[in-house]
C-alpha cells in the first residue's frame, strides 16, 4: 500500500506535464508567456485553463513565438514580477539569444522544459540535446528522473532562482516522462505557498522610488567583471541549491541533493546518467548486486552548476565508469556530461578511474535494461583488464555500418 | 524486474481510446493502493491506425522507464488488429491475451498460433452498445482485464471510476451509470 511522505500530502496519478503545471499553479507566478510546443504544449495549454477558469491571478501572455515568450518574460521579471515559461526542443533554440539576455541580467525566470531531440531530421521525441545546448548559457539546469522529481524540482526552482538571481530550467524528459502517468505525490497549496515564500526584489524597474537602469551598454570597462560576477553566480548557486533542498526535506520529507547516489559507495563500476534512464537503470544495479556485481550509479540532477569537486570525491573509488550522454556534440570530442566529468576528475587529482563515454536515445530511441546491463558488462571487462577502455564516443542500439 | 510487478499492452485503432484506458486503468489501480505507469506510444496520429498502450502495475515503487516489450497481459480493443498487428509480439508462454471479439478463445488461438489457455474473449463491443450506447470497447475491456488479472478488487475499481466520470460527465449521469454497468459485465463475460 503506497503511503505519503509528507503528512498532508496527496497521491494522485499524473503526467510529467500535469504535474509541472500543477506545480505552477500553485506558485502562481504573476506572469506566464509561452507558446506550445509538442511534448511540452499540455503544461501551458492546463496552466493557460487555469488563467481562464480564474483558478490563478498570474496574467498569461500568448505570444506568437519562443523569443517573443522568452521576450516577454524577461520584460515581466525585469518589471518585478514572478514570471515563468514553458518549452522544448525548437523551442528553447528559438529562445536562444534571450536565454542569454536574462541570465545576463540576473533575472530569476523558472523555465518548464521538455527534452526533445532537436532538427533536422525532424523529431518529437525525447533527447536532451536541446538542454544539453544551453549548457553555456548562465542557466541553472535541474533534470528530473520522473514525474514526483519534476512536481519538487519545479517548487525547489522558483526559490532557487531568486536566491542566486539566476535563471533556472527544470526539465523532464519528452515523451517518457511528460507523457507517462505515474504516482505523484502532491503538497497543499498553501504550504507551496508558504515554502516558496513571497517574491520581493531587490531591485525591478517599476521600482519609480529607486529608478535604475538595465540593460545597458558594458564595454571594455565592466562587461567583463559583469560577466565575472554571472560566472561566480553559478559557482556560488551550489550551496543555494543545497540549502534549498534541505528546507525542502525539512518540510516535505523528501531528499534531494546536487546529484543522486544509487549504490556508489562501495561500487566498483557505475554509470553516470541524467534523467528518465536513472530509474532504468537502478533495475540493472539492483539485478548485479543480487549477482554480487558491486555496480552502482550517480545520477545528475543539477547540472549547472556542475558539482565538480562532489563528484569527483564520489567517484574516485570507482575502477570504471560509463557515461551516458542523450545528446552527441559534434564536435569531434566527446559528448557533454562525459566532458564535464573527465575535466572534474582531473582537476581534483582523481586519474585511477577508467572512464568511457556512451551516446544514447537519441530521437527518442529505446534504452533497455538490456542495453544498461551491456555497458556494466563491458565495465566488468575493463576492471579486469580484459577489454581496453575506449577512447572515443561509443554508440548504444544504433545501426552503424 | 520486480517478479511481481504486471505488464500490459493495449491494441486499439486511433480513436478507440487505448491510451484514455490505459490512463483510466492506471488511476483505478492506484486508488486500490498500487505503484502504476500509464503511457502511450506516440506515432503518427491518424483515426483508424493502429495504436498501443501501456500499463505497469506494482507493490513497490517502479523505476524503469524502458518501453514494455514482454507483457503478461495484451489487450485487443478492435478484433481485426489479430490480421494486421503482431499482437502476441513478446507475450511467450504465460501471457494471456484478452480479446474483443464474438469469436470463440479456440477460434482466436488459431488464429493467434498460440494455446487456447492464453486466449479470454469478451464481446465488448457489444456490451459498449448495450450499456453506452456506443461502440466505445474500452471501458468494458478495463472489466475483462480486471478479471482475468485476478488480483485486483472489481469493487474497488467500480467505485474509482464512478468518482472519476461523476467529475468528468456531471450533466449526463445516463454516461456514468453505462461505463460502470459495461465494466461490471465484461468482468463478469469475459472467458476462456
Amino acid at each position: 500500500m503506497i503511503k505519503t511522505v509528507y503528512s498532508k500530502g496527496k497521491l494522485v496519478a499524473k503526467t510529467g506535464n500535469e504535474v509541472m503545471a500543477e506545480a505552477m499553479r500553485q506558485i502562481e507566478p504573476d506572469v506566464v508567456a509561452a507558446y506550445p510546443i509538442t511534448p511540452a504544449t499540455e503544461i501551458v495549454q492546463i496552466f493557460s485553463q487555469f488563467v481562464a477558469d480564474g483558478i490563478v491571478k498570474s496574467e498569461y501572455v500568448a505570444v506568437e513565438s519562443e523569443h517573443s515568450a522568452m521576450s516577454a518574460t524577461i520584460g515581466a521579471s525585469a518589471a518585478g514580477a514572478r514570471a515563468m515559461t514553458g518549452t522544448s526542443s525548437q523551442g528553447l533554440s528559438l529562445m536562444w539569444e534571450m536565454l542569454y539576455i536574462a541570465s545576463g541580467l540576473r533575472l530569476p525566470i523558472v523555465m518548464a522544459e521538455v527534452n526533445r531531440a532537436i532538427s533536422a531530421p525532424i523529431n518529437i521525441h525525447g533527447d536532451q540535446s536541446d538542454t544539453m545546448g544551453a549548457r553555456d548559457a548562465g542557466w541553472i539546469q535541474i533534470y528530473s528522473e520522473n514525474s514526483q522529481e519534476a512536481y519538487d524540482n519545479m517548487i525547489q526552482a522558483t526559490r532557487i532562482a531568486e536566491k542566486a538571481k539566476l535563471p533556472t530550467l527544470v526539465t523532464t524528459d519528452g515523451f517518457i516522462i511528460s507523457h507517462c502517468m505515474e504516482v505523484v505525490e502532491t503538497y497543499p497549496d498553501a504550504d507551496v505557498k508558504a515554502f516558496i515564500g513571497k517574491y520581493e526584489p531587490e531591485r525591478y524597474l517599476l521600482d519609480i522610488k529607486r529608478p535604475y537602469t538595465l540593460g545597458s551598454i558594458d564595454l571594455q570597462d565592466y562587461y567583463f567583471e559583469h560577466r565575472y560576477q554571472l560566472a561566480q553566480a553559478m559557482r556560488d548557486a551550489k550551496d543555494i541549491v543545497l540549502d534549498v533542498a534541505e528546507n525542502f526535506e525539512k518540510t516535505f520529507g523528501r531528499k534531494y541533493g546536487l546529484y543522486e547516489k544509487y549504490m556508489l559507495d562501495d561500487a566498483e563500476i557505475a554509470i553516470v546518467v541524467i534523467g528518465s534512464t536513472a530509474g532504468t537503470a537502478k533495475v540493472v544495479v539492483n539485478e548485479l548486486r543480487e549477482k554480487g556485481v558491486k555496480a552502482g550509479l550517480l545520477k545528475i540532477r543539477v547540472y549547472r552548476p556542475f558539482p565538480v569537486e562532489e563528484i569527483a570525491k564520489d567517484l574516485m573509488h570507482v575502477k570504471a565508469v560509463a557515461v551516458m550522454d542523450r545528446a552527441d556534440s559534434y564536435s569531434g570530442a566527446f559528448a557533454p556530461v562525459y566532458s564535464d566529468i573527465v575535466a572534474s576528475l582531473y582537476a581534483s587529482g582523481v586519474t585511477s578511474p577508467k572512464v568511457v563515454n556512451y551516446v544514447y536515445g537519441l530521437g527518442g530511441r529505446e534504452i533497455s535494461t538490456g542495453h544498461i546491463t551491456s555497458i556494466y558488462e563491458t565495465l566488468c571487462k575493463i576492471t579486469s583488464g580484459a577489454e581496453k577502455p575506449s577512447n572515443k564516443v561509443e554508440y548504444i542500439n544504433v545501426r552503424i555500418k | 524486474m520486480s517478479a511481481k510487478m504486471i505488464e500490459v499492452r493495449w491494441h486499439g485503432r486511433g480513436g478507440q481510446g487505448a491510451k484514455t484506458a490505459a490512463l483510466l486503468f492506471a488511476e483505478t489501480v492506484l486508488a486500490t493502493g498500487k505503484y502504476i505507469q500509464a503511457f502511450p506510444e506516440y506515432g503518427p496520429e491518424r483515426m483508424g491506425a493502429p495504436v498501443q498502450s501501456f500499463n505497469r502495475i506494482s507493490e513497490d515503487p517502479i523505476t524503469i522507464h524502458s518501453g514494455i516489450t514482454n507483457p503478461d497481459y495484451a489487450v485487443i480493443l478492435d478484433p481485426s488488429l489479430i490480421e494486421s498487428v503482431p499482437v502476441t509480439d513478446g507475450i511467450g508462454k504465460n501471457g494471456k491475451v484478452i480479446v474483443n471479439t464474438s469469436f470463440s478463445s479456440s477460434q482466436i488461438a488459431h488464429k493467434l498460433s498460440i494455446d487456447a489457455s492464453q486466449v479470454f474473449v469478451v464481446n465488448a463491443s457489444r456490451i459498449a452498445v448495450e450499456t453506452i450506447g456506443k461502440d466505445i470497447p474500452n471501458t468494458p475491456m478495463l472489466g475483462a482485464l480486471v478479471k482475468v488479472i485476478g488480483t485486483l478488487n472489481i469493487n474497488g475499481v467500480l467505485e474509482d471510476t464512478k468518482v472519476k466520470l461523476t467529475a468528468k460527465f456531471r450533466h449526463k449521469p445516463e454516461v456514468i451509470e453505462g461505463n460502470l454497468a459495461s465494466i461490471k459485465r465484461a468482468f463478469d463475460e469475459v472467458k476462456n
